[in-house]
């Protein structure tokens, strides 16, 4: 098949074209992975090892368990002392000691909260104005250079406005999380609207779809794989955010956490934060990746 | 002929009339002041119904240009495209256009990409059954949940085919639909179409860039030319390919033909 250029589909096309009836077909065509994979799948070659999902997991651990060995070290032999880096045996009893008074789960519920509230609002929004100044020219006329304004804003410039306006609550803590999740879903929908493959769309028109029917025929499925990494991008930069928000003005949260524990001297609850941050903020951006890798097998 | 002239239930598809086309001082530039770039010039034709009509010239002529025009995908600058006698106004439901690439929707099976080309009116219970039947004439039934990226080239267009003969077009407008297949596939696809145009004998206008699958299609062939003191590309030369389909590829008459267009798209010595 010159003009496809792909040794897996030429195959099929031989056994498929050549015979007359369709049963014959049938079996040597269908249920086979999709050509895009490089490498073989299977066997023991370097990609086919690399794509089984336990050596991924193997492998990423690797570096943990090394700075893991090597901050045990520390405490032993290192030259931090123990007030610069706690023993990873402080740092648990630090979360065991939270968690006996009730307070660990507290901090951390409150906090994804946040997370999830803010993200949530912050999504929603983006999908919608990023809907709507991906399609319309007007819009993008009227909107795009505003908003392209609001996004240059450093994060922490909005911090006295909110808490002018809304005072030192949960509801100033969540827009900002909002403002934080609304960019990168924003962008992401609006540039990837702006390149839905012409061809398609100019198929689509051809056969008489327009308007609302072209946006959900074509359209709005053709971006859902971009949209899922936008909603990836939002949900990292809603955690810095949370951090942010907390950092300032808050009485509960793992941001409080850090400051709080900045002022009381305790390193190992500082480690403990900001382990914890790593981790739920690793967490659910795996959760959405499986959405995400889900959407790619689904739309494309 | 080959495996696909076997019998198919040719009566299955209800056939909408053909359609005639004519292009009555149509031409197209694009760009504006000292850029404007003029494509196509006076091209003034009468297509008449039910026939194959080849659409050949050097690459950049304005061949899809012109195409496009009759399919309302594109505005004009001067003249018009009639389709049985109604001026062409954007998009309409007489024409189907199949592309040079499948330009399926990759998250849709092949069933459900063919289903976007069925009339506006028609009904769940027909759409189903008419999708089955075509799906069935390009010999794709096996194929029917696939997705496009799961099955090859040649199968992602004839999957595009049905789709645009979903439509019951009175005219169909291939724009070098099997450009980008393999030599074998191609004689396949060429073999397939008549067999269509057999079953549904709708208008077809047809972009090529080969001249013998314009010998094997056409009843007639235009070409495309410029003039040295002129811009744009016109008509510059109307055959009538003698003989039946299918023709023979190995017929001293089509060879001569094919020489002398050859010459006229300027490649000499073949």
């Amino acid at each position: 098949m010159t003009g496809v250029g792909n040794p897996y589909v030429d195959e099929k096309s031989v056994s498929g074209v050549d015979t007359a009836g369709g049963s014959t077909v049938a079996t040597a065509g269908p249920a086979q992975p999709p050509p895009s994979r490089g490498g073989p799948a299977h066997g023991w070659s370097h990609t086919g090892l690399l794509q089984r999902s336990w050596v991924r997991l193997l492998l990423g651990l690797i570096l943990p368990g090394l700075i893991l060995t090597l901050w045990q070290l520390n405490s032993v032999i290192g030259p931090f002392s123990a007030v610069q880096v706690p023993p990873p045996a402080a740092v648990f009893n630090a979360a065991v000691e939270l968690i006996q008074r009730g307070e660990l789960w507290t901090h951390i519920g409150i906090s994804t909260q946040r997370v999830l509230l803010g993200f949530t609002f912050g999504a929603t929004l983006g999908l919608t104005i990023g809907s709507l100044v991906g399609l319309s020219r007007i819009a993008d006329a009227l909107l795009a250079p505003t908003i392209g304004a609001l996004r240059a804003v450093p994060s922490l410039a909005w911090v006295p406005l909110l808490i002018l306006w809304m005072k030192i609550g949960e509801d100033s803590k969540v827009t900002l999380i909002l403002i934080g999740a609304f960019f990168p879903v924003f962008t992401t929908v609006y540039l990837a609207l702006r390149h839905v493959d012409r061809n398609l769309v100019e198929a689509g028109r051809a056969f008489g779809l327009n308007g609302f029917k072209l946006l959900t025929t074509v359209q709005l499925p053709a971006v859902i794989p971009s949209v899922f990494s936008g909603l990836r991008l939002g949900l990292a930069q809603a955690w810095l955010f949370l951090v942010a928000a907390e950092l300032i003005a808050s009485s509960l949260g793992l941001g409080y956490l850090l400051t709080d524990s900045q002022y009381n001297g305790r390193v190992d609850r500082i480690f403990l934060a900001i382990i914890l941050l790593a981790v739920i903020g690793k967490s659910t951006d795996a959760l959405l990746g499986v959405a995400e890798k889900w959407a790619v097998r689904r739309w494309t | 002929m080959t495996v696909l002239a076997s019998p198919r239930s040719t009566a299955a598809v209800p056939t909408k009339q053909a359609l005639n086309v004519t292009f009555a001082g149509l031409g197209r530039s694009f760009g504006s002041g000292s850029d404007r770039r003029t494509v196509l010039r006076d091209i003034n034709f009468e297509v008449s119904a039910g026939e194959v009509l080849a659409i050949l010239g050097p690459s950049g002529c304005g061949k899809s240009t012109l195409l496009r025009a009759a399919a309302g995908l594109d505005a004009l600058n001067a003249g018009s495209v009639l389709i049985d006698g109604i001026e062409v106004h954007g998009i309409n439901e007489r024409c189907a256009v199949a592309f040079q690439e499948p330009r399926l929707l990759p998250w849709h099976t092949l069933q459900a990409n063919v289903a976007i080309g069925l009339p506006k009116a028609s009904s769940a219970s027909e759409g189903k059954t008419k999708v089955a039947e075509l799906l069935h004439l390009v010999e794709l039934d096996a194929f029917a949940k696939h997705r496009p990226r799961e099955v090859s080239g040649g199968m992602a267009q004839r999957a595009s085919l049905a789709r645009a003969l979903a439509r019951n077009p009175g005219v169909l407008i291939l724009d070098e639909p099997f450009g980008a297949l393999d030599a074998l596939t191609r004689i396949k696809m060429q073999d397939l179409l008549l067999d269509i145009h057999r079953a549904q004998p709708t208008t077809v206008l047809l972009v090529t860039h080969d001249v013998d699958e314009a010998l094997q299609l056409a009843d007639r062939i235009i070409v495309l030319g410029s003039d040295a003191d002129l811009p744009g590309a016109t008509i510059t030369e109307v055959l009538t390919v003698p003989g039946q389909r299918p023709r023979s590829r190995n017929s001293a008459d089509l060879g001569r033909m094919r020489s002398s267009l050859l010459t006229s798209l300027g490649v000499t010595g073949h």
